[in-house]
């Protein structure tokens, strides 16, 4: 084995660097140095081409200390690209690795650095691609279909915004300085605990998490109070179009999830930083605890992923069908199902930890149930199309490759559910290629979709038809040649994480993966190209406001929509109110007035970057550095509250000009 | 929230000019915001209590409850903040009448109620840790430390909110924000309140039984 | 349960996958061939659905295209109707319903706790045999309380005999997996798990730690050879030559993480050795932890128990590096803060207080 080489540098602790000494700088992994060099080549570039185009003061007014919803959600999409590059390297890595290390072959990660690489995948997709992706979107969406011009708080959103990136910044900061986590996405104890995880790569999973989750748990507080409070006149709760129904329940479950998340991780990090014994095997820890707790928030999570994909394709599937969706209110209900199901399924996850029988039937059982809300969704969609006039553009391409992915991995699912099934495949490349099945047939498949379908609206052009295509059937191929391999080496009895194994016979099966992942990567090449080809020919493929004939409000606005979306508030009564008001040759009128909107604030970038260094000084023991940005965070916010000017109003004059420029275009 | 944020209020009826505020009263999302924030904190307690229910006998062949616990010391801890919700009542209703100085007085009471009980809390656990009984020695004691700490912690968050409240009040008044901001720390300070009810049973009442 | 139905379906598949040691779906236990079972069970009743909506998924979009010729059924407002409801919840209701009852009869009779039971596999089967496993970083060692011998990375078993496994770890949590002979338990430090299995016919069957456990996991693995009685007798033989007893002094020797041990046996075992591992309390000096949860039951060790912290410690010597080196620091006995030394009032097993065992 490789290790004997490798011993960790003995630690050391100096009051003003803390733990942190050269040793903890990777320059000699060659892989990490290439990255470093590539980001701060690409890094100078940007600065230069900023400079030069005198960018910087439009990019830190217009964007950076933005509270408009709009913008937030579109820099949470950019930050969700951006990881999405990461962690994808990340999952390239490992499928190189497994497919090299066969038969006593070691490939080229050795197990420190290949079990960095899978905790990073698995952390970076979940919470800085999938939850930012998902996020962004409510954000953008929306407000805009309840008929609000903001959300309800709206220095709060650009605050969760900013500590999201902190969280993620954390992470790749991980990449140069010190390591990553080895423990698996979820972090188990005890290995996770300070015995068996002795250098900072926990403590930086660990502070990412909780300074990500601050802002995940304030942005699903706003954007509930946005729903219950800022709907336009006349719209009732059966009144919202079924994207906002699903924001509802994944932001309900994001209150009461993500609080549990934040409980438990602080309780690993007093394990680790104060000799506290959560989870420890001795003095009376009790790491079962963990494993229930982290479930109880980790099963709600993925049902936070999926809901509002759900709500991305039922848009988009009754906007292409030229049809009311099928089946609404069943369709509420069923969503409503699932999200009060999610909180009493989370043990499924750990049949294998020797629960009683009952206990494993309940638990399996009320697993298979939401299978239930969630086929009637998957058949509202197909009888909202049934009868209608099917457009096949990109989005609903995207929307037949989702059914059908989605059918396979809801299936696999249940397999999962059944407790005797699960002995067999638990851990397995099976439960992979399961959840990438859903995560990816579902998310990301949703993601882009909804990407090509609200791109016109944020930017007042069509995405390119052809690139968009390719984008998808590269996906929908690589998918499936990189997880069809998965399930029969599960089948197989093959467990996951593996940075080598002995049996000769599963390589082809890793190879063919890999060649799946080659794919993949192009059709990520590809959806970027999307991009530049689409912003480049702008001129050609600009669109009105409403190039989908589409049904709901964020529609009525113009592309892109004025920050204060409606000149005029908007009266709702019934369901898809923009089809009604087209029906009703609706014009807004021209007698504008003045319009209440909040004010821009550094206050959320500061707060996050003093947060950011907060968690880097925690992690490496910096206590002054510490304790400055902690008092600094405190500070900022108080000085923050002393400001009662945090609004300004736009003059009906100011509307009337940008309202006429709308028309225009 | 309330604090951080002027809620937008939505729609805005009619000519208004920039003088004008909205009637926050009637459309302001904070109280609603402000509620669900609080459920979510109400989860992480929620969370807290479980582990001290599922850790709360592991004491690793060290000090349990009855011989930690002073019942006491515990009730006089518990008066005082219970006081400190009382003072708080009377605080809103002196702010009820725009009595600016009444208002100030009370909140400064309250605050000192409050004070005395993060003072015996501190006092308790310096206690505890200087005879070995800290966090570090059982499953039982990191969960006592957690849970009542992380509602220290929030009570101490409380008091740094008043004393800013208050410096607030002087400098602007009454004004329609302020009173908002007012209720809001009402409700968080009957809130922890509440959990403290919880705690004072469950950790305290029912193991010295 | 036995179905008719399943027998053609599943030979054909085992048949053009046997050749690719597919042990889940063509596995040599009865365990595992019952959970085969109802694997297959379930997924037939699942492609109920499936494959009616992976066809409509295709077809409806491809029917009802916005640039088909005749668009007279175009029903631009249709969008409720409640028999198709009764039938969307229905049928999904029913075959969760048929699932449901299929779940909880299997889910009962392969519990992992229950013993195997000769009635139900319905063939003739010998006395069962006792292991006890512990996963270490990063091996696995079995010992046999019955023949008092013990195995590192080898697993073996007589054939057509109930194996009856205690399970537990010496530090972290990992899984215990034999796919060809059935599902998998996990084993965790200061915990017993227990798992039933039987291997129908003699062979090889491959091994493995099914739970990341840290750098050396990818080399924890272990064959599994079932064997005749007499082939059986003769490997606890082999064992029983071995020159290494399992000492309890030798037990922490091969506690010490390495990675990709070879098979090793040992002719002997310490008397109640797994209890000790399992209590948390192989070192000198430590109190097992059967006796610190029923002391804890009792009101704990009040405050003269403060004092006795290093008595119950475990992890901290047992630290190791990001590389899996052993960096823990040896427990010796803390000075007591308050209260005297912890002398004479001993709880722990061992009948005399000397230095803690340094672990190494």
């Amino acid at each position: 084995m490789a290790t004997e080489a490798h011993v960790q540098a003995p630690e050391t602790w100096s009051p003003l660097f803390g733990r942190l000494t050269l040793d903890w700088i990777p320059y000699h992994e060659p892989i990490l140095v290439g990255t470093f060099s590539a980001i701060v080549l690409g890094g100078i570039a940007a600065l230069i081409l900023m400079t030069y185009f005198k960018l910087w003061g439009p990019l830190w007014r217009d964007w950076l200390t933005s509270v408009d919803h709009k913008k937030i959600g579109i820099m949470y999409m950019v930050l969700g690209f951006v990881m999405f590059i990461r962690g994808f390297a990340d999952a390239l890595m490992m499928r190189a690795q497994q497919a090299m290390a066969a038969g006593g072959a070691e490939g080229y990660l050795p197990p420190h650095h290949y079990d960095q690489v899978f905790t990073a995948h698995g952390v970076i997709m979940i919470f800085f691609v999938a939850m930012a992706f998902i996020t962004g979107i409510m954000n953008f969406v929306m407000p805009t279909q309840i008929g609000a011009r903001d959300v309800a708080f709206p220095f709060l959103n650009n605050f969760s915004f900013w500590m999201t990136v902190a969280g993620a910044l954390l992470v790749n900061i991980s990449l140069f300085i010190g390591e990553f986590a080895r423990v698996g996405w979820l972090a188990f104890p005890p290995l996770s605990g300070s015995a068996f995880s002795h250098g900072p790569g926990v403590d930086y999973y660990l502070w990412a998490l909780q300074i990500a989750g601050v802002g995940t748990t304030l942005s699903g507080v706003n954007l509930l109070a946005t729903i219950f409070k800022m709907r336009a006149k006349g719209m009732k709760l059966f009144d919202m179009p079924v994207f906002t129904w699903t924001t509802l329940c994944t932001n309900v479950l994001i209150v009461a999830a993500f609080p549990v998340l934040t409980a438990t991780l602080t309780m690993l990090t007093l394990d680790r930083y104060l000799d506290f014994h959560f989870f420890t095997n001795d003095l009376g820890g009790n790491a079962m605890m963990y494993v229930n707790l982290i479930w109880i928030w980790g099963h709600p999570e993925v049902y936070i992923l999926i809901l509002p994909i759900f709500g991305v394709f039922s848009e988009i599937v009754q906007t292409f069908s030229g049809k009311p969706l099928f089946g609404y209110k069943t369709m509420v209900w069923a969503t409503a199902c699932i999200m009060v199901l999610s909180f009493i399924v989370w043990l499924h996850h750990f049949f294998t930890m020797g629960s009683g029988a009952n206990v494993n039937t309940f638990f399996g059982i009320t697993t298979m149930i939401i299978a239930v809300p969630t086929g009637v969704k998957v058949f509202n969609w197909l009888f909202t199309m049934y009868k209608g006039r099917v457009q096949f553009e990109v989005p609903m391409l995207w929307t037949t490759g989702f059914i059908v992915t989605f059918a396979i991995g809801g299936m696999t699912g249940v397999l999962l559910a059944v407790p005797p099934v699960d002995f067999q495949l638990h851990n397995t490349l099976f439960l992979i290629a399961h959840f990438h099945n859903v995560i990816i047939g579902g998310v990301v498949f949703g993601v882009y979709a909804a990407v090509t379908f609200w791109w016109p609206k944020a930017f007042g052009f069509k995405l390119d038809d052809k690139w968009g295509r390719r984008t998808f059937w590269f996906w929908c191929v690589g998918f499936y040649f990189a997880f069809m391999p998965l399930y029969a080496l599960g089948l197989m009895g093959v467990t996951r994480r593996l940075q080598s194994y002995m049996d000769q016979a599963w390589q082809i099966y890793f190879i063919i993966a890999a060649f799946g992942a080659v794919l993949i990567a192009c059709g990520i090449a590809c959806g970027f190209i999307n991009f530049a080809v689409s912003i480049l020919r702008r001129k050609e493929l600009a669109v009105g406001n409403d190039p989908w004939n589409a049904r709901t409000l964020d529609w009525a606005t113009q592309s892109p929509p004025a920050n204060y979306n409606f000149p005029q508030d908007v009266v709702v009564s019934g369901r898809d109110a923009f089809w009604k008001m087209k029906q009703d040759g609706f014009k807004w009128s021209t007698n504008y007035s003045d319009i209440h909107m909040p004010n821009n604030t550094a206050t959320g970038i500061i707060v996050a970057a003093m947060a950011l260094v907060f968690g880097f000084a925690m992690i490496w023991y910096i206590w002054w550095l510490a304790a400055i940005t902690f008092i600094g965070m405190i500070a900022t916010v108080i000085a923050h509250t002393f400001n009662y000017n945090q609004d300004h109003w736009i003059p009906a004059a100011k509307v009337a000009e940008t309202e006429a420029k709308g028309e225009v275009a | 929230m309330t604090m951080l944020d002027t809620p937008l209020t939505g729609r805005v009826e009619g000519p208004n000019g920039p003088d004008h505020h909205p009637d926050h009263h009637h459309a302001s999302p904070t109280p609603i915001g402000f509620w669900i924030y609080l459920m979510s904190d109400c989860i992480i307690f929620a969370s807290l209590f479980a582990a001290y229910a599922v850790l709360g006998n592991n004491f690793a062949g060290g000090p349990g409850p009855k011989d930690l616990f002073e019942p006491g010391f515990v009730l006089a801890e518990t008066a005082l903040l219970l006081i400190s919700s009382v003072t708080f009542g009377v605080a809103m209703l002196k702010a009820d009448k725009h009595d600016m100085d009444a208002t100030t007085l009370w909140l400064v009471i309250t605050g000192l109620f409050g004070a005395g009980f993060i003072g015996m809390e501190l006092y308790e656990f310096n206690h505890l840790i200087h005879i070995g009984a800290g966090p570090d020695r059982s499953g039982f004691l990191s969960a006592f430390f957690l849970l009542v700490g992380t509602h220290g912690l929030h009570v101490t968050f409380g008091l740094v909110w008043l004393c800013v409240m208050i410096a607030q009040i002087r400098m602007k008044g009454m004004i329609p924000a302020n009173m908002q901001r007012l209720a809001t720390l009402s409700m968080f300070w009957h809130f922890l309140d509440l959990v403290w009810i919880g705690v004072f049973s469950f950790v305290y009442l029912v193991r010295l039984i | 349960m036995r179905l008719s139905f399943k027998i053609p379906i599943l030979l054909g598949a085992v048949a053009s996958l046997s050749a690719c040691q597919y042990d889940v779906l063509a596995p040599s236990g009865w365990v595992a061939a019952e959970q085969r079972d109802l694997l297959v069970i379930s997924t037939l009743l699942m492609l109920i659905v499936i494959i009616p909506v992976i066809f409509m998924a295709i077809w409806f979009p491809l029917r009802y295209r916005a640039d088909r010729p005749d668009q007279s059924d175009y029903a631009p407002e249709w969008s409720h109707s409640t028999k198709l409801e009764y039938v969307l919840w229905g049928v999904p209701i029913i075959i969760v319903a048929i699932l449901g009852v299929y779940t909880y009869i299997y889910t009962h009779r392969l519990d992992p706790y229950r013993p195997l039971d000769a009635a139900e596999i319905g063939t003739e089967i010998g006395e069962p045999i006792e292991v006890d496993v512990v996963s270490l970083d990063w091996k696995w060692l079995f010992i046999y309380p019955e023949q008092g011998v013990a195995s590192v990375n080898e697993l073996a078993v007589p054939a057509n005999r109930p194996i009856n496994l205690r399970l537990t770890s010496s530090t972290v949590m990992t899984t215990f997996s034999v796919p060809a002979l059935g599902g998998m338990i996990y084993t965790m430090a200061g915990m017993e798990t227990k798992l039933h299995l039987i291997a129908d016919e003699e062979g090889t069957y491959f091994g493995q730690a099914a739970h990341y456990s840290g750098p050396g996991f990818s080399e924890m693995h272990f064959d599994t050879l079932a064997m005749s009685d007499a082939d059986f007798d003769q490997w606890v033989e082999k064992a029983r030559a071995s020159n290494d007893e399992l000492s309890r002094e030798a037990y922490l020797d091969l506690e010490v993480p390495s990675m990709a041990n070879e098979v090793q046996y040992y002719s002997g075992v310490d008397e109640n050795l797994f209890d000790r591992i399992r209590g948390l309390c192989v070192d000198e000096g430590k109190v097992c932890m059967d006796q610190m949860m029923m002391q804890d039951e009792m009101g704990g060790g009040g405050l003269d128990g403060i004092a006795n912290k290093h008595m119950y410690q475990y992890d901290d010597q047992r630290a190791i590096d990001g590389f899996g080196n052993l960096i823990g620091e040896p427990a010796t006995p803390s000075a007591p803060a308050h209260g005297g030394h912890a002398d004479g009032e001993t709880l722990s097993m061992n009948t005399h207080e000397g230095a803690a065992h340094d672990g190494n």
